[in-house]
């Protein structure tokens, strides 16, 4: 036994150390910068104090914080639950029992925007919503005129965006977990005289309660961290109109070298990152 | 019937609704890339061209991107494999009294935005003069895929029965041994999932090097055409397309492999009776 663990012990090391060090050691410190004026220009730049809560009071008191929160609220919500969650169930609900050939198709086609990398997506998506660019040509042919999507609905485009790009993970997610519905229990229902919208409110969703709810977690968990796609297609502009919790993190640390404040934010969302990922791993109810 | 019928027709033109939408972002970075004069809407590529390839491939500093991507994501993808199959060994053949709590905290560590600690590791590499390092960067993105890896690569070796491994211990064999020579080539395909899995997100990782690398020459691929679109992209769309093209095929050819590998599965189940 003695032998075995000091063996074990000598396996995990690798993996225990890098955890540590680049893992855990900067979790650590985002507690503790959080609470310091860290700062790489100024006054703060040669004197790094510990400032207490000011950095959290003054950022529950910047109208750009409590805007940031609200605006990733609406991004999780619209990009994540409502359009992948939905649009995902959507999507391999109808897939089901079609023709072979179109089911394969359709799911190349939307597999192929989840497989492109997040900054190809946002160049795709700058084009298409852009003056000149494929929607404003669609919406051309149904004699509707142009709109500038980017400056006057900039939130819907990112939005967008991140639905195209991340919708195929969910519908995969639930094109598995419909597969595994027995085939007879549905067709019992039909000889019982259901109609279709009571199957799938009586027995479908029900089935796939356990998947939706995981799928959910984890698509949650993804778009709270979305920086790349909103960074590269708006900025988080026009003027602060798309700046979320992980853009508005950015620019305090990196544009404004606010590094404390920038921690401050930091460590927000690493709270509600927390708080979503310890409700997923109950969802999942492990056994060990 | 004829409503049922109806029903299906419904359900078909709402797919065919939902693949355009999909497919329309999708075909313009296609056409656009063999088109000379490419601009923002879709239009078939006239006349048909491949200046934009040869002109993206033509700069010595966007091949150079390509090599740093492969290096950082390669070697990143290596690590993690090793290193999680490492500590995937203990996890499933071992009892140990933490072994649930580590397995809990793994499974925790997976689902953390690693956007929320980029400003402290940026930081942590400030201040140990390990900022635009390609190795400190390569580390760092290892241990922030290890969870995931470490998590997969236990299940995976949960399905390997023991009792190969035990034969061959009879037969003299380390317990080292036993895993590089029975455990590894047969849990190859979970192996090779995990290495594509990780050297494609990493692959289309931009924040982490973004944050991490700064000269030029040390940029991947996913930093450098962003700093094209920057400098270019507004007018250039032919070749920032193109460009696009080459740095997303990688991605495309992985995840078919990883399907190859996936719909093949484990067929060790036999192994033990034979």
């Amino acid at each position: 036994m003695g032998r075995k663990n000091s063996g074990a012990a000598l396996f995990l090391m690798p993996s225990v150390l890098l955890l540590l060090v680049f893992f855990i050691f900067p979790i650590i410190l985002t507690f503790c910068f959080a609470f310091t004026n860290m700062a790489l220009t100024g006054a703060a730049a040669q004197s790094l104090e510990f400032v207490g809560f000011r950095n959290f009071i003054n950022m529950f008191q910047d109208p750009d914080f409590r805007i940031s929160v609200w605006r990733t609220l609406v991004f999780l919500i619209f990009s994540a639950v409502i359009g992948q969650v939905a649009l995902g169930f959507i999507l391999a609900l109808l897939m089901k029992e079609k023709n072979v050939t179109f089911r394969r198709i359709l799911g190349i086609i939307v597999i192929a925007a989840w497989v492109t990398p997040e900054i190809v997506v946002a160049f795709c998506m700058v084009s298409f919503f852009s003056d000149n660019g494929s929607l404003n040509q669609i919406i051309s042919w149904i004699g509707l005129k142009p709109v500038s999507w980017l400056f006057s609905f900039p939130m819907v485009s990112v939005i967008i965006a991140n639905i195209w790009h991340g919708t195929a993970f969910s519908m995969m997610v639930y094109q598995s977990a419909l597969d595994e519905i027995p085939k007879d229990v549905e067709e019992a229902a039909v000889i019982d005289g259901a109609t279709g919208f009571q199957i799938l409110r009586h027995i479908t969703i029900p089935m796939v309660k356990g998947s939706i709810v995981t799928n959910m977690m984890l698509v949650t968990l993804q778009t709270l961290g979305v920086f790349t796609l909103i960074y590269t297609m708006t900025g988080g502009g026009p003027g602060t109109s798309t700046q979320t919790l992980p853009v508005f993190m950015y620019n305090q640390a990196f544009v404004n070298y606010q590094f404390g404040y920038g921690t401050a934010i930091s460590l927000v969302l690493l709270f509600i990152g927390i708080v979503a990922s310890l409700s997923y791993m109950k969802s999942l109810k492990i056994k060990m | 019937m004829v409503n049922h019928r109806f029903h299906r027709n419904i359900q078909y033109a709402i797919l065919v609704f939902l693949g355009i939408c999909f497919l329309a972002p999708l075909l313009w970075i296609v056409f656009a890339a063999f088109d000379l004069n490419a601009r923002q809407g879709i239009k078939l590529p006239t006349p048909f061209s491949l200046d934009n390839f040869s002109a993206v491939l033509g700069d010595s500093g966007n091949i150079r991107s390509f090599g740093v991507g492969i290096l950082l994501s390669g070697g990143q993808a290596l690590l993690v494999v090793v290193v999680s199959m490492l500590a995937a060994y203990p996890l499933s053949r071992y009892e140990m009294k933490f072994k649930k709590s580590f397995l809990l905290s793994i499974l925790f560590m997976t689902s953390l935005p690693i956007t929320a600690v980029m400003v402290p590791v940026f930081q942590m590499f400030l201040y140990f003069k390990l900022q635009n390092s390609i190795f400190a960067t390569m580390l760092f993105l290892t241990a922030s895929s290890l969870p995931y890896g470490i998590w997969m690569m236990k299940n995976f070796m949960d399905s390997v029965p023991i009792d190969l491994e035990e034969s061959a211990w009879i037969d003299g064999t380390s317990v080292w041994g036993g895993l590089r020579r029975i455990v590894a080539p047969l849990m190859l395909p979970g192996i090779a999932t995990i290495a594509i899995f990780t050297f494609s997100g990493s692959w289309g990782n931009f924040f982490v090097p973004y944050i991490l690398l700064q000269t030029p020459e040390k940029l991947p691929a996913s930093v450098t055409i962003y700093q094209f679109f920057g400098s270019h992209g507004m007018v250039e769309y032919g070749r920032l397309a193109a460009f696009s093209l080459l740095y997303t095929m990688p991605s495309v050819v992985l995840y078919i492999f990883s399907q190859r590998y996936m719909s093949k599965g484990f067929s060790m189940g036999g192994a033990t009776k034979g």
